[in-house]
């Protein structure tokens, strides 16, 4: 609790006993009103104040001014104990409304305590202990066991393990190595590292993700500029109908104006959307809290909002369902011995950072010279194309082989072919195989289970590999090779064909599907621990490399969707509720006092719950 | 040009709401967010006038909610 917020409750208790002895005092007229002025003063001065001065402002219809209104009205009627009794309740529950906005924004501050608070710089062979953004990219930084790695970096020296918890919500720890990326954020677990910094702290995967969730509320949901909109038709509408409800009955059907003016108070009490204006932010930003804390960034509400009603999941393969890394199974040359064409491949794609020529260069094993190699031409969803020795190599698929005119036959295993072509005459296929994640056939059905309807692969593979991990994985329909052109016009097919509601999210890797993602209800990026572009592109991106994660995203934008939902129909069904009763003088100010502050309260607590994101693992249990 | 400002000592989320509204009237502001939850205003406004925009901003939001204090 704050000093503010001390001062407050000091005011509360204060008037509180002074409208007990108030009451008790066997006083009567004038000076029974002036004593409970007194309390009345002491607890809502501020309230009174602030009213003035806002109406000297042109700002009329703030809570303040309604409050006061109501309570002077009470007070003119001579309902001095409930003219005390509301405004110190309505200041009860200001003061609990703070702390526990407070309180929670405390909580989705904590969740996302990533920023790291110092690197330990080498600098004239010494180590100093610097901001993280006084650090320059190529200097060498040292983090010792149990600190947070403050930058991004390549490991010079020392092996060690990495907490990346904070960044991905997964336990597991991760080795590394020298050689090895390192990202800011994750913590060091068991021995020091020396870390030569390749971005400025600005630039960190931190920084971003800080920024990211930072910005995210800016993005709104609709349900949110709904409320906005409400808020400011509402309280006009519930002060005219107030002013209606004071006025009319006494002057044309003969009412008891005290009567009818102690029913209008009780409107101007429950006239602040506040419950609303409140509770339904904090419900999303909440969920996008609880979500960044199990890996799962969410740019903003209005994904969120999409992410509940997804219909249709659009996934990549490469790299999303399957592991991306690829071995080389078979070899199968023409009229030359099988490393020899290994030799030529591998320098084909040496410039080339696609998971196929990782793989191949990976078999090669031994060092390639680049500079056997010039020019180099990759041709997206085909292969590359490049001089090695004076001869032009093509390495890629059928569709190469066609361009480059050279007769190409297929290969009876399963798995990616990779055809050769070397000065436009065949000269044989290397076969290349990736394996499925072991969390995807289980993230397909816990997809199904949560209500997606249909679930597509798009891959530029060939038929027989895209058939072959859609049958495994229980996937619904399968598109094969395609260019990334096609995968766009393909994604746009599909969403002409849900219904107008739902969403399509689409999942992939982020680094070749920036079209596809931007042009996707939803644009899932994963595995993106460390790739800035997938970042940018994407409006969820999953941290580590899991699909399993987007049952996760899906669970907990529902639930924050249910949570909003409940706060909207509570909210209001319980302020008409009063407000009607008010109007016919069945509940009076007290009721009207639960109707404004309660109410916020109560919804502010249920929004909380937001934050609290179950874990798969366990939710799975419960149920 | 897209700047973030901390607002000290916003209390009222429906005053936050009546201040992005307020600012997002104001000229030459391409579009303004006022965050009650992160305590952030996030202006995007003409660069070559991003000064005098600001100035116009400090005031209207002195207007709408005098407790509450952009920090430059």
């Amino acid at each position: 609790m704050n000093g503010t917020q001390k001062r407050m409750l000091g005011r509360i208790l204060l008037s509180g006993l002074l409208l007990i002895v108030s009451a008790l005092l066997p006083v009567e007229g004038l000076a029974r009103f002036l004593i409970f002025l007194v309390p009345y003063f002491t607890v809502g001065w501020d309230v009174l104040w602030r009213a003035l001065r806002n109406i000297a402002r042109g700002q009329v219809f703030d809570e303040n001014f309604l409050m006061a209104l109501a309570t002077v009205g009470a007070l003119a009627i001579g309902d001095y104990p409930e003219a005390v009794f509301v405004m110190l309740f309505y200041q009860i529950g200001e003061l609990f409304q703070s702390f526990a906005v407070g309180k929670s924004r405390q909580s989705i501050a904590a969740l996302m305590d990533i920023r790291p608070d110092f690197a330990n710089l080498e600098r004239d062979g010494g180590v100093e202990e610097v901001d993280p953004e006084d650090v320059a990219a190529g200097s060498v930084i040292l983090v010792k066991p149990g600190e947070r790695v403050p930058l991004d970096g390549v490991v010079l020296e020392g092996c060690s393990t990495l907490n990346t918890a904070a960044l991905t919500g997964e336990s597991l720890p991760r080795e590394i190595a020298p050689g090895g990326e390192i990202v800011s954020g994750c913590i060091n677990l068991t021995s020091p590292l020396r870390v030569k910094v390749t971005k400025p702290f600005g630039e960190s995967t931190v920084a971003r993700i800080l920024e990211l969730v930072e910005n995210a509320s800016s993005r709104k949901a609709k349900s949110e500029a709904f409320i906005t909109k409400f808020a400011r038709y509402y309280t006009p509408i519930v002060v005219i109908a107030a002013a209606l409800l004071a006025l009319i009955p006494p002057l044309f059907f003969h009412g008891q104006w005290a009567d009818w003016l102690s029913r209008a108070c009780s409107f101007l009490v429950i006239s602040c959307p506040c419950a609303l204006v409140i509770s339904v932010p904090l419900a999303f930003f909440g969920g996008i809290g609880g979500a960044s804390k199990a890996g799962i960034l969410i740019k903003g509400g209005s994904y969120l909002e999409a992410l509940a009603s997804t219909e249709l999941v659009v996934f990549d393969k490469t790299g999303t369902l399957t592991q991306g890394t690829f071995q080389v199974t078979a070899i199968h040359p023409k009229d030359r011995q099988p490393e020899d064409l290994l030799e030529l491949t591998a320098l084909a794609e040496c410039w080339s950072d696609h998971p196929i020529s990782r793989s191949i260069k990976e078999a090669y094993q031994k060092q390639l010279d680049p500079s056997r190699v010039s020019d180099v031409e990759e041709r997206s969803g085909r292969g590359v194309r490049a001089k090695v020795d004076g001869h032009i190599v093509c390495a890629g698929n059928d569709k190469l082989m066609e361009e480059a005119g050279a007769g190409w036959r297929p290969c009876e295993e399963t798995g990616t072919t990779i055809h050769v072509a070397i000065d436009g005459v065949y000269a044989g296929h290397i076969v290349i195989s990736d394996r499925i994640k072991p969390d995807a056939p289980q993230a397909i059905s816990a997809l199904k289970s949560s209500g997606v309807r249909r679930t597509v692969m798009l891959t530029g593979d060939t038929k027989a590999v895209g058939e072959a991990v859609a049958r495994q994985l229980g996937l619904d329909e399968v598109y094969t090779q395609l260019l990334p052109a096609g995968k766009v016009s393909r994604v746009e097919e599909l969403m002409a064909q849900k219904s107008p509601k739902g969403a399509l999210a689409f999942v992939g890797d982020g680094i070749n599907d920036a079209p596809v993602l931007a042009r996707a209800d939803i644009g899932i990026a994963m595995g993106a621990l460390g790739s800035d572009a997938a970042i940018e592109a994407a409006d969820v991106v999953l941290m580590d490399d899991k699909p399993s994660k987007l049952a996760d995203a899906i669970r907990i934008a529902r639930k924050t969707l249910a949570i909003v939902r409940q706060n909207i129909v509570f909210a209001l069904a319980v302020k008409l509720l009063v407000l009607l009763l008010g109007a016919f003088g069945v509940a009076n100010m007290w009721e009207a006092v639960f109707a404004d502050v309660g109410v916020s309260v109560i919804a502010i607590l249920n929004s909380m719950r937001a934050l609290k994101q179950v874990p798969c693992s366990q939710a799975k249990g419960a149920s | 040009m897209k700047k973030h400002f901390k607002l000290v000592d916003l209390d009222c989320a429906n005053c936050a709401a009546k201040m992005e509204t307020a600012i997002n009237r104001i000229d030459g502001v391409n579009s303004a967010t006022v965050s009650f939850l992160s305590q952030k205003l996030t202006l995007d406004a003409d660069s070559d006038r991003f000064d005098s925009i600001l100035k116009e901003v400090v005031k209207v939001c002195k207007k709408v909610e005098p407790d509450c204090v952009i920090q430059l």
